[in-house]
């Protein structure tokens, strides 16, 4: 992709200011509609959610004390691979995005909530939602596209070390938790020298203060507990979060970085309205097609677009406004980017490969072994006055 | 030789370290976020309660009874608590006076709630609540009581649900030969709450009850307080309704000479109404502004130097998340109006919300 406004045949071309606006107000009608019936169901459906969550934890954290037996090793590793997957995504990524705010419950609510990843919960609020969820898809003003470390689109420039890229990807969706507070931390800018010292230091400290606990709890405690078991569950749960790494960092890969998003030029947003705002969610964002499970088990994720458009409403919501949503896209005449888990997860991978390599770089090559282009270059012959007549 | 002055208790030390232990188990929740999914009425979690009953009162008026989690201390007679539920999933605090005896075998308490008009919380109180329902406390307090030394004469004036911190005095005399009246007003006979309990203390001699049935007798003079009850001026006064009543006793017990000897307990229903623009106070900071009804409370609060968290100034980051302590705001986005009182603990996005009338930022 190339930014929005560099494309030949723009997207949004076919549509007048009025219709931008108009749009904006047909999203605000969807919105109100889901915040006037928010109710007592929703309340019990994130409580349910995270009660299960707790007790499936629970279960299998106790059924890894037994760890050392290979069956119990699987059902505990299992059990605790969903149970970080379900508390970082349907219930931590949530839940600090104030989706569950508005039953002012202290113990369910953005301002108090930790979740069980190596990044800060406060750290997260500030560059995912703020930054991220504010300039999403624009290029030099959101960091997620590539984290830093990669090159998602074309408009952004190379440079010799992405030629690894797919190699930092695959490192980055091990470690994702710390890839995350990496990020939040804004190491890369700090190394640049764009980061106050002391601040990064006072923000460092607290990232490693949050790791330190994180591993003892997984690495040490746990494994300790097991008596015998300690090495299998010390396993076990490094599997785990593995597991959950990966998961979380395919599903947000998914959100982004495929094929028919767009991106956009960071003067383009200057005195953008809602309706614009709105405009640049729709096409910055990709869903994921599937059953009720994997859009649970994605944390709603799946419904990227109307997480971006609404990031505050609950997220057992999101399914129920999507088809409202998606009849809005086909009306407009724009594109509602989604596809099934495997062709969304692999087309961002092959912009991960793709782009690993300059942008001409492809055309430049193949040109470069075509006969006609290599005398056009290099000598003089009939090509030349074939090509000037034509 | 040198002796330790302060050692802390070899029990406290060893719980500390087993907290300790716990917490790098459950890390990042505490303990307490697991033990809350089997008992969340035990010892040493948050002060809760379960409604155990629902006995109607009246139409409109209903006793809940519940059971207080292991945390709970006893309260004094007169006393209210401060009752969080859950309506249509958004938890509300509300007042409430405790009408049961102190110290009950089965150590549970009572409030009494009258549903009124667009009454949020009395309502689901009265009509929709069922038992078993878990709920939040806090400690009882007020001081609207008898007080360490039971005075010998009494007089009590109540109307409509101003009887409940009176019948949870009554509830609690005991055997103290006490001389109690007791005025008490109420649109008409069935709208008399505890009214079966009430007329038999008075038959059996140990209140003199004085019924007004407003409908009917029209609404009680302060004058004719003294024509019903000849030793007023004797009397330890206790009293509990309208604001417009209590007003005039108070002026009538001041005018008279003897208003040291008047106790009132005011109900203040927390009906806010919406304005545009307002008062803004930012407490923290000691800065009060009046504010436009277009205006949100971040851009008054940083125009006028408040120091301000903010975020993506949209209202979807949630990075301006404040207490609003007491007030209205507006919701700019859908015109929504939410109002808090005192002890609510309502959390509002700054970026997004205008003062609807005057309100009080905890910034």
């Amino acid at each position: 992709m190339t930014t929005l406004q560099h494309k030949r045949d723009s997207p949004i071309a076919h549509l007048s200011a009025d219709d931008i606006e108009n749009l904006g107000i047909e999203l605000d009608a969807i919105r109100q509609q889901v915040i006037s019936s928010r109710g007592a169901d929703d309340a019990a459906y994130i409580r349910k959610v995270i009660e299960l969550q707790r007790k499936l934890e629970l279960g299998s954290r106790g059924v890894l004390l037994f760890s050392l037996f290979p069956p119990a090793w699987l059902a505990g590793t299992v059990g605790l691979s969903i149970s970080k997957i379900i508390e970082n995504m349907e219930i931590g990524h949530n839940v600090m995005h104030g989706q569950w705010d508005w039953m002012r419950d202290p113990a369910i609510h953005s301002t108090t909530w930790e979740w069980d990843n190596a990044s800060p919960s406060d750290m997260w609020k500030h560059s995912h939602n703020e930054l991220h969820h504010t300039y999403t898809n624009v290029i030099g003003k959101d960091n997620d596209l590539g984290y830093g470390i990669m090159r998602v689109d074309e408009d952004q420039r190379w440079m010799p070390f992405y030629l690894a890229q797919p190699l930092w990807n695959l490192i980055n969706a091990c470690f994702f938790e710390y890839g995350i507070a990496a990020y939040d931390l804004e190491i890369g800018k700090y190394f640049q020298g764009r980061k106050d010292k002391d601040e990064f230091r006072r923000l460092g400290k607290k990232v490693l203060g949050k790791i330190r606990k994180q591993m003892t709890k997984d690495y040490v405690v746990h494994p300790l507990l097991s008596g015998p078991s300690a090495l299998t569950t010390l396993t076990a749960n490094m599997t785990a979060n593995l597991v959950r790494n990966i998961w979380t960092h395919s599903v947000i890969m998914c959100g982004h970085f495929p094929e028919g998003v767009e991106t956009f030029e960071k003067k383009s947003i200057e005195g953008e309205t809602r309706g614009e705002w709105y405009l640049r969610q729709m096409l910055g964002s990709a869903n994921i097609d599937g059953s009720p499970l994997m859009h649970f088990m994605t944390g709603n994720l799946s419904f990227q677009i109307e997480h971006h458009l609404f990031p505050d409403l609950p997220s057992n919501r999101y399914a129920e406004i999507a088809p409202q949503v998606r009849e809005l896209f086909d009306r407009y005449d724009l594109t509602y980017t989604t596809g099934s888990l495997v062709r969304q997860v692999g087309s961002a991978w092959k912009k991960v490969f793709r782009l690993a390599l300059p942008n001409d770089f492809l055309s430049k090559a193949t040109s470069a072994v075509n006969p006609g282009t290599l005398i056009q270059l290099f000598g003089r012959g009939p090509a030349d006055a074939d090509s000037a007549a034509a | 030789m040198t002796t330790t002055l302060h050692r802390p208790s070899a029990a406290g030390a060893l719980r500390d370290r087993v907290m300790r232990i716990a917490e790098s188990i459950t890390t990042p929740l505490v303990p307490a976020d697991y033990f809350d999914i089997v008992n969340p009425l035990r010892s040493g979690a948050g002060l809760r309660g379960r409604i155990v009953a629902i006995h109607p009162e009246t139409s409109d008026a209903a006793t809940i009874v519940i059971k207080p989690g292991r945390g709970w201390r006893t309260h004094v007679p007169g006393q209210y608590i401060r009752l969080g539920v859950d309506v249509d999933g958004v938890r509300q605090w509300r007042a409430y006076s405790l009408t049961s005896t102190t110290g009950a075998a089965d150590g549970h308490i009572a409030i009494t709630v009258k549903a009124i008009p667009d009454g949020k919380v009395s309502n689901y109180l009265v009509r929709r609540a069922t038992a078993g329902t878990i709920v939040q406390l806090d400690h009882a307090a007020g001081d609207f009581t008898l007080g360490a030394e039971r005075p010998r004469k009494v007089l009590f004036l109540t109307a409509g649900s101003g009887i409940t911190p009176v019948m949870g005095m009554l509830r609690n005399i005991g055997t103290q030969p006490m001389d109690v009246v007791l005025m008490h007003s109420a649109p008409t006979s069935s709208d008399v709450i505890f009214a079966v309990e009430l007329r038999q203390l008075a038959r059996q001699g140990r209140i003199r009850l004085v019924e007004k049935h407003t409908d009917a007798d029209g609404m009680l003079n302060v004058t004719e307080i003294e024509t019903l009850v000849d030793d007023v001026a004797e009397r330890e006064t206790w009293a509990c309704g309208p604001a417009g009543m209590l007003d005039a006793i108070e002026q009538h017990w001041n005018d008279s000479g003897f208003a040291d000897r008047l106790h009132t307990e005011r109900f203040r229903p927390s009906v806010v109404t919406a304005g545009e623009g307002g008062t803004v106070t930012y407490a923290k900071s000691d800065t009060v502004l009046e504010t436009e009804g277009s205006q949100t409370l971040l851009d008054a609060g940083e125009a006028a130097g408040v120091l301000m968290p903010s975020g993506c100034r949209m209202g979807i980051c949630f990075g301006c998340v404040a207490p609003l302590r007491e007030g209205a705001v507006r919701d700019l986005r859908n015109g929504e109006i939410t109002t808090a009182a005192p002890g609510d603990g309502v959390l509002i996005q700054t970026c997004v919300s205008a003062a609807a009338g005057s309100c009080d930022i905890d910034l």
